[in-house]
């Protein structure tokens, strides 16, 4: 038996590569600043596959079910005689594979980005910045109650704030950091006040207290009501729109494409495999709590997951930038992991959707990351973002060209990739809760093969022979290694038994492959990406075609269905314009007018009255003669009468 | 020889010796060394009381010492320290060297500035150390004083006019206060015989319900003036902005602390049943500077404008959280109360060093300054995380310990006023947000900036150290917070035992 103590090494590594990157990396050679980092995150990654072996196959399972460790505790902060804020590692099923999750992507990323980062100005700070990262997502992932997540929450917050904003010369990516980091402020002010009526309902912030299905906590509150919805229903639906948030769920979700300005690695890392899938982490975390206390909640959450898949999906189609078509494509797979989530039951096969979210999780990581890592070898050989300055790269990047296939075919849901195991589960657990959600859930797996297909061959097919200004090269061995790597685990990550190894209640169930659902979802896949072939594999007059048939819907799909418009108005013109400006006028004007003007007729009143104090004898003795005349005369009038 | 009243005398020592000193490299060297002994004294301090709680001293107040000055009266120059003083007197030490530092190229009149200076840090460490309501009255105006001189002399603006509302509204605050604590006097032993202006004895008594009902208010008031409650606050944005670097640093740092020290020590621990039935009123007006001082920074261009706005929406935390009055939101004040000293004092210092530079204070005639002074230019959005709340800095500590232990009031409405206090979080990302992208980030927008120096070392220890300080507290908060959660015990005993 292993101590699984030395868990907490695991976010500590990264804490203390960012100090050293941090505060002494520009004394050495940048290229020494990297290789610490990925080291660094080399040993996090051996670690964690250690403390996930020991935990899934040694240690974790107690009479056939996996039960929650804690590994390491300490109170950081005593607030109340109940409430105190721990630091400490949490081991279960899902913390384990979160564990595998980051830091495989984390290791890989770092390594990708000696590579890609090459020459940046500021290549050290961007790796201190990725240590910080992967310290906060790390401790995140490994939170022991709810606010220590809320702490890291924050903490991957501005570790993300300051990635998108690297290039801060460049306005757009200051205005994206901006974005990113206000709009996620937001959503986690719901988290806040989600966590104070929590605790003040339940007197707990730990998590095994909170989601023990026999115990009390989870009990406490579902019976008060507060505007026709439990309280419960209330503090879990404000802590899921903190998830929202930071997943980019509707219509929280505008920060993540501008997000896309940070360096591509930064994007894989963050926002495409770990971070944004922290909301789906905080349900998933949450998840007896949701089920015994706030089933409302949990039925809001798959209705909110399926339309942002749909919505995101619609936009991924028409869009031209190659990050933010995977930018789109991303939400639109989170919202189906928040869809598994929310249609999921609790225990055994009914909690087939929470599997299936946190197998789709798990395999989404791997090709996501490989998509965006892809796309960055692209970027670095054309110096482009944009997809129709691209065509017939498959001869100039033949590595990223086969990677990036594997990675289309995963996410189309061909099988045996593993892309099509996860969805289809996740197909099934939606059939099974209600049709209308089953069926946008398959038009948008239509969709997805369609857009992805759409970026392949308009990438590495379409236009041919394009000239370029260089001659397009393939990355360097520290660059494709990673995608090698990621392909084959977005091969085989499907094979891994995740109904033994993570599920609802810890207990493993018995798989089935529904070939009713199964073969239909392949067979729109195919189609798909069919349709995607015969429009872009050479360069056809089709898509301008389409886009005129389809112009309003084209239009509204080209422009994110305008809903960066709306917060704009509602940001600048009212908050800006309406609250702000008037509160500023008005303490300066109003409040602080009061003041001088009280100060103002001191003034007056005293200039008005300082003639009595002239100093002239003869006027003093005018005003007392007179005034005691006026007194005797009072007196006389008052004694007569 | 007592060890507490050596915080007043070595400043009084440092001004002598700055007296007898000849040039103005001497001057600001007896100010560096009397005020790193004040620093040294306070760590000293720290490390004693802890090691007499330790012991098991659980006296309410430790190293006390009385003597009595005015007899006819009763007027004591009493001393003591509970674990809340113990940690304002460390800010002050940490803010005051901090300070001497960020001006130590002031050569105007230097002499006089750093006696002014130091005069005024000895107001405030009296202030913190006196258990009796006279002395502290008197240390109050002899912090309050030496800043007319200051901003007039040193300051920058309408520097005239500023540094006479600032006088003037906080002497019209220190004439309520006065009327406050002549109340508690002549109410301080209703059975006749010596009445008492000292703090433990009035705490012992309860005063007439009526009496406090009609003191409470103008002591409260009077404190609040200080500590910017809306709308008694529009002397602190004139005030910030016209005042010198160490002024403002000092002002906003510890000066503006008084005021939160003074509601919390003077008007709800000795006036218990007027705060439960009062503190309503007052409660609806900290929850609008909360709001309000958040919303007004992010209009404003003035740097120090900002940051004046952003320390009423913090100090407005410090009272809110006061009110709340009970022991996790009262410790998250106090936390509130050091973590926004520091924080403030690292703004005003950035502020004064940017502004030394460029001769300008206007955001929108900056731009990528990140570029060319990138030490000032991290520290400043080091300042800025810490100010809106990230973890691991002090600002989130104090910020979620008030929440929390404000929501745990068992009353609906004190609950609303929380959830609408939270909000400040997002606003105060906003204008955080908006002043570091218009200032440091982006292309530099003027080209004659771009030869500017980076901070010197004198002004890389003094914003280091308060970075060090902030990144410590909000590290490792453990410590502090028990050390005030132990002081807090007899207070909290004292407020909820009329109940």
């Amino acid at each position: 038996m292993m101590d699984l103590s030395i868990s907490i090494w695991i976010p500590l590594i990264p804490l203390f590569m960012f100090l050293l990157i941090g505060l002494f990396g520009h004394r050495f050679k940048p290229l020494v600043s990297g290789v610490m980092g990925t080291i660094g995150l080399g040993v996090v990654a051996i670690l964690s596959y250690t403390i996930a072996y020991q935990y899934f196959f040694v240690q974790g399972k107690v009479d056939g079910v996996y039960h929650k460790i804690i590994a390491f505790n300490t109170v950081w902060l005593n607030l109340t005689d109940k409430l105190h804020i721990d630091l400490g590692v949490l081991l279960d099923p899902i913390a384990a594979m979160m564990l595998v999750v980051v830091s495989t992507v984390s290791f890989m990323v770092h390594l990708y980005s000696i590579g890609y980062m090459h020459g940046e100005k500021g290549f050290h700070r961007f790796f201190a910045f990725l240590s910080l990262f992967s310290f906060s997502m790390l401790g995140l992932v490994l939170a022991t109650n709810i606010f220590q997540m809320y702490i890291f929450w924050e903490l991957v917050g501005v570790s993300s704030f300051l990635l998108i904003g690297f290039y801060y010369t460049k306005p757009s990516a200051v205005a994206a950091s901006k974005k990113a980091f206000i709009v996620t402020r937001f959503a986690d002010l719901g988290f806040l006040i989600g966590i104070l009526i929590l605790s003040f309902i339940t007197g707990t912030f730990d998590f095994i207290t909170l989601t023990d299905t026999s115990g009390e906590a989870i009990r406490q509150g579902a019976t008060i009501g507060f505007l026709g919805m439990s309280v419960m229903t209330w503090a879990m639906l404000l802590i899921f729109m903190g998830g929202a948030g930071k997943s980019a769920m509707f219509p929280l979700h505008i920060w993540l494409p501008d997000a896309m300005e940070g360096p591509t690695p930064v994007s894989a890392l963050i926002h495409a495999a770990t971070m944004v899938v922290a909301g789906v982490y905080l349900v998933a975390r949450m998840f007896p709590v949701f089920h015994t206390s706030a089933p409302h909640a949990l039925e809001i959450i798959a209705w909110i997951g399926g339309f942002t898949s749909l919505f995101a999906a619609v936009i991924a189609c028409t869009q031209l930038d190659i990050k933010r078509v995977l930018a789109f494509s991303t939400l639109s797979q989170i919202g189906y992991m928040m869809l598994a989530l929310g249609v999921s039951g609790y225990g055994g096969e009914e909690g087939l959707g929470f599997m299936a979210s946190n197998f789709h999780l798990f395999t989404h990581a791997m090709f996501k990351a490989l998509l965006f890592l892809g796309a960055g070898a692209v970027i670095h050989a054309v110096h482009s973002n944009v997809m129709n300055e691209m065509g017939g790269l498959r001869k100039y990047l033949p590595i990223t060209h086969i990677t990036f296939l594997i990675a289309c075919l995963t996410i189309a849901g061909v099988p045996p990739f593993s892309g099509f195991w996860s969805k289809d589960e996740i197909l099934v657990a939606a059939f099974h809760f209600n049709k209308i959600l089953f069926a946008v859930e398959y038009a948008v797996a239509g969709l997805t093969a369609f857009y992805m297909f759409r970026l392949y061959f308009t990438v590495f097919w379409g236009k041919d022979d394009r000239h370029y200004h260089h001659t397009p090269h393939e990355s360097p061995l520290t660059m494709t290694i990673p995608l090698m790597l990621l392909a084959v685990a977005s091969i085989f990550a499907g094979f891994i038994p995740f109904t033994e190894l993570v599920t609802s209640d810890g207990a493993a169930f018995e798989p089935h492959i529904d070939y009713m659902i199964a073969v239909p979802s392949v067979l729109i896949g195919i189609v798909g990406i069919i349709v995607a072939m015969v429009m872009y594999r050479k360069e056809n007059g089709m898509p301008e075609k389409m886009a005129n048939n389809l112009k309003y819907l084209y239009k509204w799909s080209f422009n994110k269905f305008y809903i960066d418009e709306v917060y704009m108005f509602i940001t600048k013109k009212i908050i800006f314009n309406y609250i702000s400006r008037p509160v500023a006028w008005f303490d300066r004007h109003i409040i602080d007018g009061t003041m001088n003007g009280i100060a103002g007729v001191t003034n007056l009143v005293s200039f008005e009255i300082r003639g009595f104090q002239s100093g002239q004898l003869q006027k003093y003795a005018f005003v007392f003669v007179t005034s005691a005349l006026a007194l005797v005369l009072a007196f006389i009038y008052l004694w007569t009468n | 020889m007592d060890f507490l009243s050596l915080f007043v005398i070595v400043p009084f020592l440092t001004v002598v010796g700055i007296v007898f000193c000849k040039d103005f490299k001497q001057v600001r060297l007896t100010a560096a060394i009397g005020m790193t002994i004040q620093l040294g004294l306070a760590v000293a301090l720290i490390f004693m009381y802890l090691a007499e709680r330790k012991a098991g001293n659980m006296a309410e107040m430790l190293f006390m010492a009385d003597y009595v000055w005015f007899p006819s009266l009763n007027i004591r120059y009493a001393i003591g320290v509970d674990g809340i003083s113990v940690a304002m007197i460390g800010l002050t030490a940490v803010v005051v060297i901090t300070g001497i530092l960020a001006s130590w190229e002031v050569q105007h009149l230097s002499r006089e500035f750093f006696i002014s200076l130091i005069l005024l840090a000895t107001g405030v460490f009296g202030f913190f150390i006196t258990i009796d309501l006279f002395s502290m009255f008197l240390f109050y105006e002899l912090a309050v004083i030496p800043m007319y001189l200051l901003i007039g002399l040193w300051g920058t603006g309408p520097k005239e006019y500023s540094a006479m509302k600032l006088t003037l509204m906080l002497m019209g605050g220190s004439a309520l206060l006065l009327v406050g604590i002549f109340g508690l006097y002549f109410n301080s032993n209703p059975d006749g015989g010596q009445l008492t202006f000292h703090i433990l004895e009035i705490s012992k008594v309860h005063i007439d319900p009526m009496a406090q009902r009609f003191f409470f208010p103008f002591t409260f008031v009077g404190f609040g003036v200080l500590g910017a409650m809306f709308p008694l606050h529009t002397w602190s944005p004139d005030g910030h902005s016209s005042a010198p670097t160490a002024v403002s640093m000092l002002h906003a740092g510890v000066l503006m602390k008084l005021g939160g020290y003074g509601c919390f020590r003077v008007a709800i621990f000795l006036m218990p049943d007027a705060a439960h039935e009062l503190g309503w009123i007052f409660l609806i007006l900290t929850t609008i500077s909360v709001v309000y001082g958040a919303f007004g920074a992010i209009q404003q261009k003035d740097l120090k404008y900002i940051n004046a706005y952003s320390s009423v929406s913090h100090c407005g935390l410090v009272l809110f959280a006061i009110l709340m009055m009970n022991k996790t939101s009262m410790n998250g004040a106090i936390l509130q109360m050091i973590s926004h000293g520091l924080m403030t004092a690292l703004f005003f210092a950035l502020i004064g060093m940017i502004y030394g530079r460029t001769h300008t204070r206007l955001i929108n005639e900056m731009g990528g300054l990140m570029k060319i002074i990138p030490f000032l230019g991290v520290v400043y959005v080091i300042a800025g995380l810490a100010s809106l709340g990230l973890p691991g800095l002090s600002g989130f500590v104090a910020e979620m310990t008030i929440f929390i232990g404000s929501f745990q009031h068992t009353d609906t409405f004190h609950r609303v006023c929380t959830i609408v206090a939270t909000s400040s979080i997002v606003i105060t990302a906003v204008y955080i947000l908006r002043v570091v992208g218009i200032l440091l980030m982006g292309p530099i927008k003027n080209k004659e900036f771009e030869n500017l120096g980076d901070a010197k070392w004198f002004e890389r220890l003094s914003l280091g150290t308060l970075v060090v300080v902030i990144a410590s507290i909000g590290l490792a908060p453990l410590w502090l917070s028990n050390m005030i959660n132990d002081s807090l015990v007899p207070i909290i005993e004292k407020l909820t035992m009329n109940l």
